[in-house]
């Protein structure tokens, strides 16, 4: 978000996302919270893959991976009865980022084509995973009986209370991505994605680099899992489904690749509507996939390109 | 400084170089000279380790580089200007210098971002451009203080005046002569015979994959027969 029009209308965003309670709740419409908080959750995994996927150009296609290992943590520890919000949290980011090492150190070697199956192959063994553990419900998933814990400092039982820590996490997300991107870290990722040869020949080998980008981006996104799972207050195994990961790919596409917040933007027009079609029609995803399709070829940039003009890479 | 023996190079099955041998001595501008396809990208590519020599050898300051990934030659001390300039089309011309600078070593005169903008003026006014917005001549600025800012020992410019206005190859070859009064050693590739012989120590003549002659700028410019047969003059 260089320039002053980008930030601006992020601020905008910002601003209006923290409006929606009231708003929602002087409508008595208490359903808005709701799907904005998920499209926040959401738009947390999104601009955690965007950090790999927009400015490292690692089409990684395996992004609910890290919404699972995040789930699973929390309801797991729940399952055995640890409640305490902090600790499974930890755990989820902490499990999350040792999953992406594993993953990355392998699929990193390898670019394109390669690397995009690879993640893909990855995530569908953690999926097939997750339906095959019948101990937490195998393929129906289980419910989460108690939320995570926070003591008196915050309640996640209180939708209104939920919703302003999910947004908070996200303004965290971005400020740490924003800055992430544009340390020297960043800018070494960013031009290993456009030349790598020549960063290699002017003394840098990316390999290290881009895992580590690729295990900070499974780490947030696993935090967004156990939000997730307190979200629904219901664990599935359907999170790490290959069709979730392509979700949260189109909304860095649809958002913009390589703009901080585009994601999120991407993430509220996407869920938004899937809800409005899905209203109207059983077979949305018809008039959906033709809109991907016209993003794509019109708008290379994204909303973000669209919305804030100046930035690109 | 750097010397290159009987490099034998090849790319699948058709070989480029055939023995290859020349030598850098610290603080001299040396120049490979030839007409196209006679084998000087490839040189320096097998120098930097971008291409695996079939035989030969590289050292640089007496250690061998031959084998080394490219990363570690660069590492090594060696800046190389690319071909075709590539410079991070993605990156603001400030955080194209940053991405990559180096201080590997202790020098008495350590690249700095304010020097290399003291040094390429214009750089500094586009410092928040991105490197695709940059005209040709301003991204082989660019690409030449990147090298810079990796602190190199030893410079290698390939083509770096290739396509740019006379004015621009003017400046260029300028800042080549500056760098080269501060003691830089450094390695071209150019077609600028007229420009080459006022720089450069000493020139070797590349034809076929071969060094057929190598010599002094006076020794060049008295020799028309070589300038004819080898070079196209």
């Amino acid at each position: 978000m260089r320039g002053h029009r980008g930030l601006v209308v992020v601020l905008a965003g910002l601003a209006l996302l923290a409006l929606v309670p009231p708003v929602a709740g002087m409508l008595n419409q208490p359903f808005y919270i709701d799907l904005l908080r998920r499209v926040m959750i959401l738009a947390i995994a999104a601009v955690s893959l965007d950090l790999i996927l927009g400015y490292g150009g690692m089409v990684s296609f395996g992004h609910a991976a890290y919404l699972g290992i995040g789930s699973y943590s929390v309801a797991v520890m729940a399952f055995y009865g640890i409640h305490s919000g902090p600790l499974q949290w930890l755990v989820a980011i902490g499990a999350s980022a040792l999953v992406a090492l594993a993953i990355g150190s392998v699929s990193i070697r390898t670019s394109g084509i390669y690397f995009i199956m690879i993640t893909l192959a990855f995530t569908q063994m953690l999926y097939f995973l997750g339906i095959s553990v019948d101990e937490y419900g195998g393929d129906d998933g289980m419910g989460l009986k108690r939320l995570s814990q926070f003591g008196n400092l915050i309640d996640l039982g209180d939708p209104v209370a939920f919703y302003y820590l999910v947004l908070a996490i996200l303004v965290l997300t971005l400020v740490i991505v924003h800055r992430l991107v544009h340390s020297r870290f960043g800018m070494v990722i960013r031009a290993a994605k456009s030349n790598e040869a020549r960063t290699r020949a002017i003394g840098f080998s990316p390999y290290a680099y881009r895992l580590v980008a690729f295990v900070i981006a499974g780490a947030i996104c696993g935090l967004a899992g156990a939000l997730y799972v307190n979200h629904t207050k219901y664990l599935s195994p359907h999170i790490m489904h290959w069709t979730i990961s392509g979700d949260i790919m189109f909304m860095v596409i649809l958002g913009g690749m390589g703009s901080t917040a585009g994601p999120v933007a991407g993430a509220l027009v996407l869920l938004v509507l899937e809800n409005l079609l899905s209203g109207w029609t059983e077979h949305w995803q018809i008039i959906f996939g033709p809109f991907l399709v016209l993003v794509v070829l019109f708008a290379k940039r994204g909303l973000a390109g669209w919305l804030a003009g100046g930035r690109h890479g | 400084m750097l010397e290159v023996r009987d490099l034998e190079t090849a790319y699948g099955r058709s070989q480029v170089l055939f023995g290859v041998s020349f030598t850098v001595e610290a603080g001299t501008v040396v120049t490979l000279l030839g007409r196209n396809g006679m084998g000087k990208t490839t040189t320096v590519r097998s120098v930097m380790g971008m291409m695996r020599p079939r035989s030969g050898q590289v050292l640089f300051e007496g250690k061998p580089l031959t084998g080394l990934p490219s990363y570690r030659v660069a590492q090594a001390g060696l800046g190389l200007v690319p071909e075709g300039r590539q410079v991070f089309p993605n990156l603001t011309v400030v955080e194209n210098l940053i991405a990559t600078a180096a201080t590997r070593r202790q020098q008495s005169k350590q690249w700095t971002l304010q020097r290399v903008f003291q040094f390429f003026p214009n750089l500094a006014e586009r410092r928040g451009n991105y490197g695709n917005q940059l005209s040709g001549g301003e991204q082989q600025m660019l690409a030449i203080a990147r090298a810079l800012m990796t602190n190199p020992r030893l410079l290698i410019l390939d083509e770096a005046t290739e396509g740019l206005a006379p004015l621009i190859r003017h400046d260029i070859f300028r800042s080549i002569e500056q760098l080269k009064a501060e003691g830089l050693s450094i390695l071209v590739i150019d077609k600028d015979l007229r420009a080459l012989t006022r720089v450069a120590h000493r020139h070797f003549v590349l034809e076929k994959g071969r060094v057929v002659w190598s010599g002094t700028s006076v020794e060049l410019e008295a020799n028309a027969d070589i300038q004819h047969r080898y070079l196209g003059v």
